[in-house]
């Protein structure tokens, strides 16, 4: 503990303490300074955008039992005595239901599949040290389009255009990852070494082989890796998309909230959290098993 | 034969190589010696036009191998093979696909596109490779990843890829200056090998005046872009190299010692679209 004036002149020590001293407590001013500042435009911020989004405390405090009330009528009766009917009545309709989770990840796998391969595609083009300029400008400008359009909206233009049903939810996760992840496999292409590429050119090589023997198997690691996490997304993308009638268990929750049939809600939601769950940690495993092989290469 | 007509590449101002002429007949052996800077690298990049000159031309058999384009330019890189210093092999695929690389420009039309970009080679094909490699001693490394050989190994790989090139020319940017004198000379064994016994004609270029004596036919020496001297090894005497480089022998041999320790070679920070 040191009182600042009583440090600057009585610290001993000589010249080069209190110069030093000093520079310390000019600096401490101009953080304190900006912090004050930079404090009080996010508070600022902060309060203009409750306004305008009408956040209220008392709106907050008045709907927060409401939430709480809905979510108590979703549990279900369970009781100890009855327990074995009483689950299966609350999972009256599994059998539907993990069909319906089945279709979903199907839908999931498919979109990032077609996705993924439509992205690599893109992603030489894409690539500012691979291509021209021109090419990268044009092949960026198609996967922000891509990527820039939620997944349920293109899910709404295909049930329109190809009829209710998972065709719809598979064309719009895979247009969406398209975007998403040409964007990502472009920038793994661009940390590749460019010396085996030039070696491909230098044999006579045209651009595409040196993009398939020089870059591809230097990026597949990454490639993979962006791959699984992409189809851990989808899969709960997908889980929403029966919402717009687009397949998958979206469309069984989504009748459950309408007809007011709390316990289904939650039978679904618990399902699904379930099966997000163990894609979850099953592509986590899987990432993990590719990067750390290519460490274990490395080394 | 090989002709180069007063070509010239210039940095900005910079001017990297100047007006360098030279005939080089089939068969030859030639060193390209001189210190960093010199523009030996860019010399030999403009020969299959990694790096476009500025100005003047390459000839090949009376071919203007400077106005080639397209398809027709790929075919000349195919004849024209080019070793490099950090050996630009793809570290993570096998030996005998990184050698079936030189023949990918051997492989005609629309299917064999696609079976290239399938990795779909014949079993002609992979026995030719494993043929150029068992000269080398290299066919039981086939199915090894090329990132588990030593230095001296790998450029031996990169030679047996420029060999499926089928090559009249091999162009070699300093094939020894990342190995140890052990590997150099293994490396420099197999290149005059392969100038010997195919009868290619190699142009490389070198640090070391040393490698440059015991293995080529004719010397170019080059400073400030510019052929200061081109003749045979025996008369390139200690007299001559003083009078160039305005060193005695033995501190040419410190000064190349010092500079290929320093730095490989810069890569490029963008893939040349040619």
């Amino acid at each position: 503990m040191s009182t600042p004036a009583l440090a600057a002149g009585a610290l001993p020590g000589g010249e080069a303490v209190r110069a030093a001293e000093q520079a310390w407590l000019r600096r401490r001013r101009g953080r304190r300074l900006s912090f004050t500042v930079w404090g009080a435009l996010f508070l600022l911020a902060l309060g203009a955008a409750s306004e305008i989004g009408e956040v209220s405390l008392a709106r907050l405090a008045a709907g927060l039992p409401m939430a709480a009330d809905y979510i108590g009528r979703t549990i279900p009766t369970l009781r100890w005595a009855s327990l074995g009917e009483d689950l299966a009545e609350w999972m009256w309709g599994l059998d539907a239901w993990v069909l319906l989770l089945l279709d979903t990840i199907l839908i999931a796998y498919t979109g990032t599949v077609l996705g993924a391969a439509a992205a690599l595609l893109l992603s030489f083009p894409a690539a500012s040290t691979l291509a021209p300029r021109w090419a990268v400008g044009a092949s960026r400008r198609v996967l922000e389009l891509a990527r820039t359009v939620p997944t349920l909206v293109f899910a709404l233009i295909f049930v329109y255009a190809f009829g209710l049903g998972p065709l719809a939810g598979v064309m719009a996760i895979a247009l969406h990852s398209m975007g998403a992840l040409g964007k990502l496999f472009a920038e793994v292409h661009e940390n590749a070494d460019l010396r085996p590429v030039e070696a491909v050119r230098a044999a006579g090589g045209s651009w595409g082989e040196a993009m398939r023997f020089g870059v591809l198997p230097q990026s597949l690691p990454g490639l993979l890796s962006f791959g699984l996490l992409r189809f851990e997304i989808n899969v709960r993308e997908a889980s929403v998309l029966g919402i717009v009638g687009a397949g998958g268990i979206g469309e069984e929750l989504y009748l459950s909230v309408r007809q007011f049939s709390y316990p289904d809600i939650s039978a679904i939601l618990l399902l699904l959290l379930a099966t997000v769950t163990a894609i979850d940690l099953l592509c986590a495993a899987l990432r993990r098993r590719v990067i750390g092989a290519e460490n274990l290469r490395a080394a | 034969m090989l002709e180069l007509q007063g070509l010239t590449r210039r940095f900005g101002d910079l001017v990297a190589v100047d007006s360098v002429r030279l005939v080089i007949p089939d068969g030859q052996m030639v060193g390209v010696i001189g210190r960093s800077g010199a523009g030996k690298s860019t010399l030999l990049r403009m020969v299959n036009r990694l790096t476009e000159p500025s100005e003047g031309r390459v000839l090949h058999e009376g071919q203007d191998v400077t106005a080639l384009r397209g398809t027709a330019l790929r075919r000349w890189r195919t004849d024209c093979a080019m070793i490099f210093q950090q050996f630009n092999l793809v570290q993570r695929l096998d030996v005998l696909t990184n050698v079936l690389v030189g023949r990918l420009n051997h492989r005609p039309g629309l299917l064999g596109t696609v079976t290239s970009l399938l990795k779909m080679f014949t079993a002609e094909e992979r026995a030719m490779a494993i043929r150029a490699l068992d000269r080398f001693d290299l066919a039981a490394s086939a199915l090894q990843r090329a990132d588990t050989l030593s230095g001296g190994q790998q450029q031996r790989v990169a030679i047996c890829r420029a060999l499926l090139q089928e090559p009249k020319v091999i162009l070699a940017d300093e094939p020894i200056a990342s190995l140890d004198p052990r590997n150099a000379r293994t490396v420099m064994d197999a290149l005059r090998q392969v100038n010997r016994e195919d009868g290619i004609t190699v142009l490389t270029n070198l640090h070391h005046l040393d490698t440059a004596r015991q293995y080529c036919d004719r010397i170019v020496a080059m400073q400030s872009g510019r052929v200061m001297f081109d003749g045979t090894p025996a008369e390139l005497t200690g007299a001559r190299l003083r009078e160039i480089y305005g060193v005695s022998e033995d501190e040419f041999e410190d000064q190349a010692s010092e500079d290929t320790t320093m730095r490989p070679r810069p890569v490029a920070a963008r893939l040349a679209v040619a």
